[in-house]
């Protein structure tokens, strides 16, 4: 259900998407991305880069932002900007949480603009943030 | 510690291209699998797979996630030149337009930027060209570091920018 664009106010928080990742998640998304590399297929490869195994890719949380803010405005609406950098890989098994508040709420252009701070956080640790992120979006 | 890493040969490329590849057409199928592995292990927004459905919304039938990547699995240019880009990969964006790499030993990702515009549909074919957008020098913690940013402009076969993409590379 898109949220109804009357309601959304500096602080309304998004809900959050949440994700359990592993094997299953990473290995959907190197099969379209073609992205096979032994870090995310290979929990030797990834304690040879020091973490405690595989680890997932940057990009499918950049797609999770995605789907957090897809979800929360609906099919119709737009998402007119994103920026993230990565901080903290997503270990094999971790919980991970896409999450976001809203920051501004603007009209330009007979458009309802929403800038959004976002963040990939760890579930267990939510003052882990993985991924820090910031997006604009159009509202319907 | 050098005083700065950026050279006047690296001044002089700034604004040239660094690589271009051209898209095969997306198919439905491309961005019905997309969103099943990105959406995984819930279902995928029907917008994505499901053409009655995306035929009401405001797109008019299905579009791709934002998110989706047509550059996957061999581009056009890819198969035109018979070489992967794969092969040639591990180049910073220096070694690309011939000059050397600059005199530093760490490489991070730090992060991008993105402006979306048309959406990408099935039967689309994407060109994507990336060019060396500007250097930028700090002292930080580590020692000199020099921020390079990439920009990478997608357009669609009506020419219409699908997305630009700014990247920034540190490196010390």
């Amino acid at each position: 259900m898109a949220v109804d664009r009357n309601t959304v106010t500096v602080g309304t928080e998004l809900p959050a998407f949440v994700r359990t990742t592993g094997f299953h998640n990473w290995n959907r998304y190197a099969a379209v991305n073609d992205e096979f590399v032994p870090i995310h297929m290979d929990d030797e490869a990834g304690r040879a880069q020091g973490f405690p195994g595989a680890f997932g890719m940057g990009n499918l949380m950049w797609s999770y932002l995605h789907n957090l803010v897809r979800d929360w405005m609906g099919d119709d609406g737009r998402i007119v900007a994103m920026g993230s950098s990565f901080r903290s890989p997503n270990l094999r098994d971790m919980t991970i949480e896409a999450r976001g508040t809203v920051t501004a709420v603007r009209d330009e252009n007979g458009e309802r603009l929403v800038d959004l701070e976002l963040a990939v956080v760890d579930h267990d640790d939510p003052d882990k943030v993985l991924v820090p992120a910031t997006a604009t979006v159009a509202l319907p | 510690m050098p005083d700065t890493h950026i050279t006047p040969q690296m001044l002089d490329v700034v604004g040239l291209e660094l690589r271009s590849a051209t898209s095969f057409p997306i198919t439905d199928s491309d961005i019905r699998r997309w969103a099943i592995a990105v959406y995984y292990p819930e279902p995928a927004p029907r917008l994505f797979w499901d053409a009655e459905y995306a035929a009401g919304t405001v797109h008019g039938g299905i579009v791709a996630p934002e998110d989706f990547n047509p550059f996957a699995w061999l581009t056009q240019t890819e198969a035109d030149v018979g070489v992967s880009a794969r092969a040639q990969g591990g180049f910073g964006p220096e070694e690309s337009l011939g000059l050397p790499a600059p005199a530093t030993t760490a490489i991070i990702n730090g992060g991008t930027e993105v402006e979306y515009g048309a959406r990408m549909r099935p039967g689309d074919v994407i060109s994507s060209s990336t060019t060396l957008g500007a250097y930028k020098e700090r002292e930080g913690r580590l020692g000199l570091m020099l921020f390079t940013i990439t920009v990478d402009t997608w357009t669609n076969q009506r020419g219409e920018t699908v997305k630009t993409s700014s990247g920034t590379l540190i490196r010390y």
